[in-house]
């Protein structure tokens, strides 16, 4: 579903993908683990197109869309959930979820199911639907950050680090969310330095270090190979 | 008490246009981060556009008409020749590009129109109105009128419509607005239609009373300018609750002290306020959690 072949990508002379390539393949949770300054949200900002990329490609379902403009790409279905959650602090909770829907055309009655279905998933967001979306805690505001993400029904649904910062019963519950949302026909890209908790609900995952892929493999093999557990696992 | 309310209205009449223009620095620094010294200019359009075709024998409303849709139409070539590929460059960057677009377009002013003073006939007649002693001419009430009405409908776009949201989500976060499909370039190109549509309305309606001329929009911009800083940068009631009060303060000033200080005395007041309140009157207190 995604393939990314190759791509470099820098902050002015400094070049933080050197050649990355890896694919997420439809159905699938794909975690990519890495550690501070490795180059993974520079990988999901490139794949979104906010950040430019200076070489490889970047395919969605066979399309190459590296050139494409960033509101074409959310059209074509991929969704982040960017770091630090991002979500319009003045606006109310609900205008922010409105706004996910903003690319599509599917009328407002679908909106307002896919409303109601965001709701039921975190109820919180429906009780703070008018209040200023600045004014929620951390872990309220990564919840809206999910459902903005998912009221643009996407196909691939990039997520950059949603449990930072987060108390571990909250983890649980976004983790949880991720995985439903996978048998409802979302493939999944998660990006995580949680990595134990990432790679225990992915299908495969990725190491990413200095820019290049150190490793691949399933999840459950990740998790059991002894370089990965000394670097990230922390045992 | 006549003399109070005489100076009063004449002030809130002038400060109406500052805070259109002030509400036009807003809208575009919100969604862009660009203070668009033109903005001034755009009054001048509205007004010399307006007097120009007129002349040319087209009735008064087709001949506004004609000068908002100018102003947009510059406004948008603004945005798209200057702005737009100057993308990413810094603050001051953009601030010596907009105000190298404000000399040339009144430079081009004085070319396509001349460099006289024109005005435009009052909407409805120039017989005054007397309220407790102060005489006040209909058109006054135009332009505050005026004011309230695009004030209104601007709040209703950017509050109800997906559009306006999408301005509004554009100015509190770009990169998630990008993220969730806004096209943040065509926002800030509204931004710029919209504001330059604000500024010609001000500058039809207030023609009549304060004459106009190619080189207009430079004063009104700076007054504009320091509205917005008094307001607080980024806050559209601080636009507003700014331009009204440089307004009075200039219509005091001029009429309690003297008219030569007039300019002086408003920047004097501004300068206080912001040695006080860094940020303005209702500066943005950050109320976002990290």
């Amino acid at each position: 579903m995604l393939g990314v072949e190759d791509l470099r990508s820098g902050y002015g002379r400094i070049e933080a993908l050197h050649g990355v390539s890896l694919e997420v393949r439809a159905g699938e949770i794909v975690t990519l683990v890495g550690g501070n300054g490795a180059g993974k949200t520079t990988l999901l900002r490139a794949i979104s197109g906010v950040q430019p990329v200076t070489g490889g490609r970047v395919l969605f379902e066979g399309a190459d869309v590296t050139r494409l403009s960033p509101h074409r790409r959310v059209e074509l279905g991929i969704a982040q959930v960017p770091e630090g959650r991002q979500i319009f602090g003045p606006l109310s909770v609900e205008d922010n979820l409105r706004l996910g829907a903003y690319r599509k055309t599917h009328g407002a009655a679908e909106v307002g199911k896919d409303l109601d279905k965001i709701f039921a998933m975190f109820p919180i967001l429906a009780e703070r639907r008018r209040n200023p979306a600045g004014g929620l805690s951390g872990g309220q505001q990564q919840m809206l950050a999910i459902g903005r993400a998912l009221m643009g029904r996407p196909r691939l649904l990039l997520l950059d680090e949603p449990s930072m910062g987060l108390a571990p019963i909250l983890v649980d519950q976004i983790l949880a969310a991720i995985v439903d949302l996978r048998s409802e026909g979302v493939t999944v890209f998660l990006v995580e330095q949680n990595a134990f908790a990432a790679l225990s609900i992915a299908d495969r995952g990725y190491v990413i270090e200095t820019g290049t892929i150190a490793k691949e493999g399933s999840g459950k093999a990740l998790i059991e190979d002894p370089a990965v557990r000394e670097a990230y696992l922390g045992v | 008490m006549a003399e109070f309310l005489q100076f009063a209205f004449s002030g809130l009449t002038v400060g109406a246009v500052y805070a259109l223009v002030a509400i036009g620095f807003t809208l575009i620094y919100n969604a862009s981060d660009v203070v668009n010294f033109a903005q001034g200019e755009f009054v001048m359009i509205g007004g010399m556009a307006t007097v120009f075709i007129m002349a040319a024998g087209v009735p008064m409303p087709l001949a506004a008409g004609g000068a908002i849709v100018i102003a947009v139409a510059v406004g948008l070539l603004l945005h798209r020749l200057a702005i737009e590929p100057a993308r990413g460059a810094d603050a001051v960057t953009l601030i010596i590009i907009t105000i190298g677009a404000s000399i040339f377009l009144r430079s081009a002013a004085s070319i396509v129109f001349d460099k006289q003073f024109h005005t435009l006939p009052p909407f409805t007649g120039e017989t005054p109105i007397v309220i407790g002693g102060a005489a006040i001419l209909p058109q006054s009430l135009w332009v505050l009128g005026g004011g309230v009405v695009i004030v209104t409908i601007l709040w209703a776009f950017l509050t109800h419509t997906i559009l306006g949201k999408a301005i509004l989500a554009t100015a509190a976060n770009r990169l998630a607005a990008k993220l969730v499909g806004i096209n943040t370039s065509y926002v800030v190109g509204l931004s710029f239609a919209v504001s330059a549509a604000i500024g010609a309305i001000a500058g039809i309606l207030v023609s009549p009373v304060t004459l106009t001329r190619y080189d207009v929009g430079t004063l009104l911009a700076l007054k504009g300018f320091a509205a917005a800083m008094v307001g607080g940068m980024g806050s559209p009631i601080g636009a507003i609750v700014g331009g009204l009060l440089i307004g009075l303060l200039e219509a005091f000033g001029a009429g309690y002290i003297s008219s030569d200080y007039k300019d002086a005395i408003a920047f004097l007041v501004i300068l206080a306020v912001l040695f006080f309140m860094p940020t303005g009157l209702f500066g943005r207190a950050s109320v976002e959690r990290v």
